[in-house]
């Protein structure tokens, strides 16, 4: 079958998915909405929060980024699965214990003011939205490269969808469908990756594949890759660093922070009917999500070593080793309309020469081979997961699938940030501060048109996207890692912690944080570079700006624990509050207040 | 009262030495194994991988796994012997 009527089929059959689930789960309290009324089994809890937290970066970026940065890329899978550690250990179970419905509401109520809950939100709407532009921008481009629809109208189609079961089911309706998006997206990512890792070492499992020689038996794979690509000058694969160490060092302490402190992924934790769930769910969502985080290091390196391969067919420098632009195979071509994939024939032999040219040493013995520059003038890394099917010569179910994988990956993230959003609108603001006396059910509306309301705002930032676009997942996850973070961890293990040092430290931590952002914005906002700003030798300590929010965090803590020291500590009923958050028993379902 | 306040520290101190023991070996297994440590390490193969390569991008998730598990089992376990567990 044609593979865009393929494409529609499966596509449609998922989207039917998700809205017959919306049906199902509608939400008829506002604990319903917020929490989906508190009785998530830790294992459904796991996958959800898994889809909540992988997004179109994750789907899309992430193999792509492996497979250009190799060792250097291992702080994307350290950072985003470490922040689980975090959050199993010091945040989901004692918020699950405090038992109410936002992030902010805890941490107005732990530090008695309104004034935190109110700084809590604007960090919260801030790194939310900067967060859902990337999302709503992968889905009009997944649709717009495998529907061939336009760009505007994939997103319209994306947001109708959103909006459906988002308005309707709230939480719950979020929750069941993020499990069924779960499902899609890991077969998505799962089913390539077998058949490649088959072919090239002839082991099913992509984790051990990667460790496996090759299935002509002459090396090992990561062997043969450093070696494919160190002759062409690139650096080593398997020892090529991001910066430098420190800079992966905090780099990495950067994301595992910001993990932990995104409000969209700790209210999941939310949902669950125990304290002890709480703990296990977060084990689940890491299960889930190491399900993909172990297999894209292997997708990345394969298909990087296909990639070299494909173009380097025989000895370097022998006449005839580049393969004739006239050879290129299918997808090669498909991937040139795009314009992600570019070439020019600088020295007019029809032969396609791919190296790494800035490597002053092996550019000058590619001039000995009557080479004249790079001519893989662009080669997107975002292709690098699309194209794996096709690459591979899978059949196109697999590649509609893929597509499939792609949407469901950038809905799930979606409908929970615009989950975060409005529930921090209608429980935070116009309950907790606005309007103390409205009805349960004058909360649910309002609930359901501040959904309304994120999804348009979305929209529209998807469709308009603001100039700082691309850098702006990073802002999300400096602004959790210096903001949020560290006021909830410091909440629940400082007893003594009080308002005054709280709110100093948030401010302080944010101030910083952006302050360092925004003077690199120079470099750090061109778009495609929302995940690795280029290095700069004008960074503090070569520390890029994406790598800032430890820092951020640092200061937060450090800032806090002075100003609480000179201030007065916090009245005995929020010192008893403390204390009962420490220990599970006694947690009752999930209240609003 | 002042029983169930002791037994209570106790619980907490029990919890802080369990938690301070998991982000240790958080700790080791990431930004030791995986970053400080991976030059020396990758001298070391096992199978098809180099050990400090294999840690960042393989070793450093699995351990993350068996930790939040062992931490929940063990919570677990200590809840009921402080008698602080969920009905």
């Amino acid at each position: 079958m044609e593979l865009q009527t393929l494409s529609y089929i499966v596509v449609g059959a998922t989207f039917a998915l998700y809205i017959g689930i919306a049906f199902w789960a509608r939400a008829g309290s506002t604990g319903e909405f917020y929490v989906a009324g508190g009785g998530v089994h830790p294992v459904a809890n796991g996958m959800a929060t898994a889809a909540d937290w992988m997004s179109a970066a994750s789907f899309i970026s992430m193999a792509g980024l492996i497979a250009f940065n190799g060792y250097g890329a291992s702080v994307f899978l350290m950072g985003w699965t470490g922040g689980y550690v975090l959050l199993a250990m010091l945040l989901a179970p004692y918020l699950r214990k405090f038992g109410k419905f936002t992030v902010p509401e805890f941490i107005g109520d732990r530090f008695y003011s309104q004034t935190a809950r109110i700084v809590a939100v604007v960090c919260l709407i801030l790194a939310s939205i900067t967060y859902v532009i990337g999302q709503m921008k992968g889905i009009g481009v997944a649709f717009s490269r495998f529907l061939e629809t336009g760009y505007d109208t994939g997103l319209y189609v994306g947001m109708s969808i959103v909006f459906f079961y988002a308005v309707l089911g709230g939480m719950k309706g979020v929750t069941y469908t993020q499990i069924a998006q779960y499902c899609v997206l890991i077969c998505a990512y799962t089913v390539p990756a077998v058949f490649i890792s088959l072919e090239l070492t002839g082991n099913p499992l992509p984790q051990l594949g990667l460790g496996s020689a090759m299935a002509d038996g002459s090396a090992n794979m990561l062997d043969r890759l450093d070696q494919v690509v160190t002759e062409l000058g690139f650096a080593e694969y398997t020892t090529q660093k991001l910066g430098g160490t420190l800079n992966m060092f905090v780099y990495t302490l950067s994301l595992m922070i910001g993990t932990a402190g995104l409000p969209h992924v700790i209210v999941r934790f939310f949902t669950v009917p125990k304290v002890k769930d709480a703990r296990s769910s977060a084990g689940w969502a890491l299960v889930f999500i190491a399900l993909l985080y172990t297999v894209a290091p292997a997708v990345g390196a394969m298909a990087r070593l296909n990639l070299m391969e494909t173009i380097q067919t025989g000895p370097v420098g022998a006449p005839d080793g580049n393969l004739a632009y006239e050879e290129r195979p299918q997808w090669f071509k498909n991937w040139e309309q795009t314009g992600l994939l570019t070439f020019e024939d600088k020295n007019g032999d029809g032969r396609i020469q791919y190296y790494n040219d800035k490597n002053a040493d092996f550019a000058a013995k590619a001039e000995s081979y009557g080479w004249q520059g790079n001519e893989m003038v662009k080669v997107d890394r975002d292709i690098m997961v699309l194209a794996n099917p096709e690459i591979a010569g899978l059949p196109n179910w697999v590649i509609a699938l893929v597509a499939a994988g792609g949407l469901a990956a950038a809905l799930s993230t979606a409908a929970g940030l615009l989950l975060a959003i409005s529930s921090s609108i209608s429980h935070d603001l116009l309950k907790g501060v606005f309007m103390p006396d409205i009805s349960e059910k004058a909360e649910l509306n309002a609930g359901r048109i501040a959904m309304a309301g994120a999804i348009a705002v979305a929209g529209y930032l998807g469709l308009n996207p603001p100039g700082f676009a691309a850098g702006t997942v990073a802002i999300a996850f400096g602004l959790a890692a210096s903001s949020i973070f560290p006021a909830l961890m410091m909440g629940i293990f400082n007893k003594k912690m009080n308002s005054q040092g709280a709110i100093a430290g948030m401010a302080a931590g944010i101030g910083i944080t952006m302050l360092y952002v925004f003077q690199h914005k120079g470099i750090f906002f061109i778009p495609g570079t929302s995940f690795l700003g280029d290095m700069d030798a004008s960074w503090f300590l070569g520390i890029s700006p994406n790598a800032f929010g430890a820092i951020g965090a640092l200061v937060n803590f450090g800032v806090a624990t002075m100003v609480a020291r000179v201030t007065a500590p916090p009245p005995e009923h929020i010192q008893h509050l403390v204390e009962d958050i420490r220990v599970p028993k006694g947690a009752g379902s999930v209240v609003g207040h | 009262m002042s029983d169930s306040n002791s037994s209570a520290a106790a619980y907490w101190s029990a919890n802080l030495r369990l938690l301070t023991m998991c982000l240790v070996v958080w700790a080791i297994v990431s930004y030791g194994f995986g970053i400080l440590l991976v030059e020396p390490l990758n001298a070391i193969q096992i199978g098809g991988y180099k050990l400090g390569f294999w840690f960042a991008q393989q070793g450093s998730i699995y351990t993350f796994l068996v930790l939040v598990f062992f931490y929940a089992a063990r919570m677990n376990s200590l809840d009921r012997e402080f008698g602080v567990a969920e009905d």
